[in-house]
């Protein structure tokens, strides 16, 4: 087992020396390595070539669609007059739920969602017509003609509306292992309160779009901006009251993605396919960036009730968490994603006896949805916040707290067990502990800080700014929760030149998924990777795949794919150990011995004959040999019994860990990011630029998530932030002033494709070390008034401001 | 209604007759066929839609196709040296400064105009000049190396 874990990173270093200047990017570069190749689609990106779905060439009598919405939030539809909009110039037809031919509900677990309200409306905005014409302005035009009077009733919008109201989405779901009442026995000190985390707005740069094309003979090709083909397949078939043979959804790229086009890329499509149904025309749409933010569901707002008991050392003995998540008005993901954070919610820390209750709560939002990590932030942020009250109450180090708390490397140990009794195996959490403390020289700086923040005896006297600093770990268990979803397929062509085509269900939405297949099976045939051509991705070359989500569409569709190679190769190996054999004396024929290396082939007892790849593709063709394959891949071992809560979600955990440090003007309440230490450990990376890009990029969305990013909802629950003016997301500026990234490069992770490990979620949850680290920092302003427990995500000026003051939410109202 | 509007686009002059209403980006991608500018957010804040108009980067999504009347436009078509990428292009490119793509092309336009104000940015200057165009992916840092890449290539 080959692991060099004394040279993190190696080449991978992302990082400069300790003493760095004011302004210090990594010093070293995290871009391509020599020999990767860059991005599949970057040349398209720098010259404008490269096409989303807005810009497919316009289509012989196309149409574009306009939606009328519900006027408020909930209530009873008690007239829908559409007249005007039918007279309106320019409109073509005019589609009601009546207009479906097939099922008005859908949905990716229950189907409970209308396509089309009809006698009820659940939240604002909600469509409840489509309107064609062959222009968007007129289509929008005549939309707004429609007369639709409610019946309104009080929409019920938070959390505790909907507890008070019992309105729920699912069943109560529970988790539970240890003895809790010995728990509680054991338990010297214990800390009890509610923790609430905010939703975010996936903010792809590319809204949901979607362009639909009747074909002959009663079918449907559907291009989508989705992370699912083969949802909108069948929902568009369902829809239609159509077999799933008479759609084709293909995906070329998406603007961004993010989780926000798993579920919610189906409506806008299947409002496409309905008109292009009635009219036989091709039609396509493109969702406003206010109207998407409007009318498409975010990551879920969460609060979490928590009682934890302890020990001296701050070691959690017992733990009592009920958990709550804003589901909105229909199941949408809720239930998958209530299930991740209940999954999440130890993080990396043992809990000997527990008790996690959850519920999603249905409230009048649009549904709630996917997004990056998928309820994982959400659980891993109450006890990293518990960690930090434990601490606090303790005074101790929460970097001490965490690591009494921590997953031990011992895989064999009591304390390596989860709440749902997956074992941790391969541990690496203990060790990133150790190296980060070390290289962010953690001590030192907590004793640096720890005096700066002592000179903070009174408002209004220097130092006006605290520091905070923390560490925290990220464990984040890698497969669909849903067993089901962990297959793929791939498709792989090799031509007679040599030249190969791949297609998988995975999709590209800039995480570089493509160039990783693409290096991937270019490795299995020993060939560069430029003879390697990842295609779009199309329901009619893999079929009933799944979502490229979880973080898993390497995982996956790179393993697929790679049984397809071997079944391929295993062919050519045939035909050329004859070959070989045949050309050098005494040589019997060894399709084992035949090796696939820099464009050719060889057999390994005399490597210096070599046959050409090319060569032997084309012999392999006029030998009627098959150079096609499809292949299969499950991932083995995976079972989760959701009704008790117990079983192995997961294939393995990505894990990793960041040092944050902050400074908080304690007047104003704004933050700034001093400095980042990242290390993760991503097992063997295939394409270092692509996944430290994935680090970054995660990181900096989660910074997002937990520091600038506020969804604001009015009485109404209209939302009042829908565009960039009210909704900030971070800005090149807003970056920590120093950030090291480094992962430990490993190969461990023996049962994962090429030793990987996913990497598309995992760092988002790295910037919990922000809002921790804000935290801390208003630890020392607790004499002043400042109550840092009462600190909820996100860490808003405003809300640190507000933590500062001592006021509850209600009293700052009241007061501002 | 139309009124006659005269713009060279990427060197090349066109005359075309356009509702007052129209925006640059629509006359820009639906009139002329340039599609490479994309639309984010519609507001003037993501900068997706990024071209330059006589030299000045402006956001074509909240300027009227008219006011480009008489005036030069530079799209991400037109910043490459025929087959030859130019140093922007080039850097985001050689140091993955681009994930989903769709960001890129306006990031390139303000990156070039930034580069052409002050050719020697720091750090510090790359991430304020940048500010006013959004990239949800890659949260920026090979944005940055790219730029660097592109001033000590144009140096
Ligand atoms: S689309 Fe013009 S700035 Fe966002
Ligand atoms: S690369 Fe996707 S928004 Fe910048």
């Amino acid at each position: 087992m080959k692991r060099d874990l004394d040279r993190p990173g190696g080449s991978a270093t992302l990082g400069g020396d300790a003493a760095s200047s004011a302004v210090s990017w990594p010093r070293r570069p995290i871009a391509r390595q020599p020999g990767q190749p860059p991005h599949d689609s970057a040349l398209g990106h720098v010259q404008g070539s490269a096409r989303y779905i807005d810009d497919l060439p316009l289509r012989e009598g196309e149409l574009r669609i306009a939606l009328v919405g519900a006027p408020c939030a909930r209530g009873r539809v008690t007239r829908l007059d559409l007249d005007a909009v039918r007279a309106a110039p320019g409109v073509v037809g005019v589609y009601t739920a009546a207009d479906l031919p097939g099922a008005n509900l859908w949905g990716p677990i229950f189907h409970d969602e209308p396509v089309l309200a009809e006698e009820v409306v659940a939240y604002l905005g909600q469509p409840l017509a489509v309107v064609a014409a062959d222009d968007e302005r007129d289509a929008r035009a005549a939309a707004a003609l429609a007369r639709v009077e409610v019946e309104e009733e009080e929409p019920v919008l938070t959390i505790e509306q909907a507890v008070a109201a019992g309105e729920f989405i699912g069943p109560q779901r529970q988790i539970a292992r240890g003895d809790l009442e010995a728990g509680w026995e054991r338990a010297r000190q214990r800390i009890e309160g509610r923790f609430e985390s905010k939703g975010q707005e996936q903010f792809y740069l590319e809204s949901q779009a979607a362009l639909v094309v009747p074909e002959e003979g009663g079918s449907l090709l559907v291009y989508s901006s989705t992370q699912n083909p083969t949802e909108i397949q069948k929902v568009v078939a369902d829809a239609l009251g159509w077999r799933q043979s008479q759609v084709v959804c293909e995906v070329l790229r998406m603007g961004g993605a993010f989780g926000g086009k798993e579920t919610q890329a189906a409506l806008p499509a299947v409002f496409a396919a309905l008109v292009a149904f009635h009219t036989h025309r091709p039609v396509r749409v493109v969702y406003g960036k206010d109207e998407d933010m409007l009318l498409t569901g975010k990551r879920h707002e969460f609060h979490t009730d928590y009682r934890i008991g302890f020990d001296e050392r701050g070691r959690i003995v017992a733990a009592e968490l009920d958990v709550r998540s804003n589901g909105g008005a229909y199941a949408d993901l809720s239930t998958a994603v209530l299930e991740r954070c209940m999954l999440h919610l130890d993080n990396a820390y043992h809990l000997p006896a527990v008790r996690i209750g959850a519920r999603v709560c249905r409230t009048n939002l649009p549904p709630n949805t996917a997004f990056r990590g998928f309820g994982g932030p959400q659980g891993m942020a109450v006890i990293e916040s518990c960690m930090e009250e434990i601490a606090a109450r303790l005074r101790l180090d929460p970097l001490d707290v965490r690591r009494v708390n921590l997953y031990p490397a011992d895989e064999a140990s009591d304390a390596a067990l989860t709440p749902y009794g997956q074992r941790v195996r391969g541990n690496l959490l203990p060790e990133i502990f150790d190296r980060l403390e070390q290289s962010s020289d953690y001590r030192l700086r907590r004793r640096e800080i720890s005096q700066h923040n002592a000179r903070t005896d009174a408002w209004g006297e220097p130092p006006c700014v605290l520091r905070g600093l923390s560490l925290v770990p990220v464990k984040f268990g890698i497969s669909f929760t849903n067993k089901t979803l962990n297959q793929a397929n791939a498709l792989v062509n090799v031509y007679t030149d040599g030249s190969v085509q791949v297609s998988t269900g995975a999709t590209e939405m800039g995480q570089g998924v493509n160039t990783k297949l693409a290096m991937i099976v270019a490795q299995e045939f020993g060939i560069d990777h430029r003879r390697v051509v990842v295609r779009p991705t199309s329901t009619e070359k893999n079929n009933n795949t799944s979502p490229t989500a979880a973080s898993a569409s390497t995982d996956l569709n790179g393993a697929a794919a790679v049984k397809a190679c071997a079944a391929i190769r295993e062919r050519l190996a045939e035909l050329a150990s004859g070959l070989l054999a045949g050309s050098t004396d005494g040589l019997a024929p060894a399709p084992e011995q035949v090796g696939f290396e820099g464009g050719a082939v060889f057999d390994r007892r005399a490597p210096e004959r070599r046959i050409d790849f090319a060569e032997l593709c084309r012999r392999a063709h006029v030998e009627r040999i098959d150079l096609g394959a499809r292949s299969f891949y499950a991932t083995p071992g995976i079972d989760f019994d959701r009704e008790t809560g117990r079983g192995c979600p997961f294939a393995y955990y990505t894990t990793g860990a960041c040092v944050a440090e902050v400074r908080v003007d304690r007047l104003l309440g704004t933050l700034e990011l001093e400095r980042l230490d990242v290390l993760m450990d991503i097992g063997k990376p295939i394409h270092l630029a692509i996944e430290m890009g994935q680090i970054v990029g995660g990181l900096v969305q989660g910074i997002g998530w937990v520091t600038g990013e506020e969804l604001v909802y009015d009485g109404r629950g209209e939302l009042l932030t829908t565009s960039p003016t009210t909704y900030k997301i971070p800005a090149a500026s807003d970056l920590p002033r120093d950030l090291r990234v480094e992962i430990l490069d490993n190969d461990l992770n023996r049962h994962n494709v090429r030793s990987t490990k996913a990497v598309g979620e995992p760092p988002l949850m790295l910037a919990i070390a922000v809002w921790t680290a804000v935290r801390d920092a208003l630890g020392a302003a607790v004499a002043l008034g400042a109550r840092p427990g009462d600190l909820r995500i996100p860490a808003t000026h405003e809300e640190i401001a507000r933590t500062l003051s001592g006021c509850s939410v209600e009293e700052w109202i009241a007061a501002s | 209604m139309g009124v006659p509007i005269k713009v060279q686009v990427n060197g090349k002059t066109y005359e075309r007759t356009v509702e007052p209403r129209t925006l640059l980006v629509h006359f820009l991608r639906e009139e002329l066929g340039l599609t490479g500018t994309n639309v984010g957010c519609e507001t003037s804040l993501c900068g997706a839609c990024t071209v330059m108009v006589d030299g000045k980067t402006v956001k074509s999504c909240t300027q009227l196709a008219l006011q480009a009347d008489g005036s030069s436009v530079t799209t991400i078509e037109g910043i490459a040296d025929g087959d030859r990428l130019s140093a922007v292009q080039e850097g985001f490119w050689e140091k993955h400064g681009l994930q989903c793509g769709y960001c890129t092309p306006g990031m390139i336009m303000a990156a070039t105009h930034l580069l052409s104000e002050n050719p020697k940015p720091s750090e510090a200057e790359i991430r304020a000049g940048l500010k006013g165009n959004l990239c949800r992916c890659t949260g920026y840092h090979n944005i940055v190396e790219a730029v660097k890449y592109a001033a000590a290539k144009m140096a």
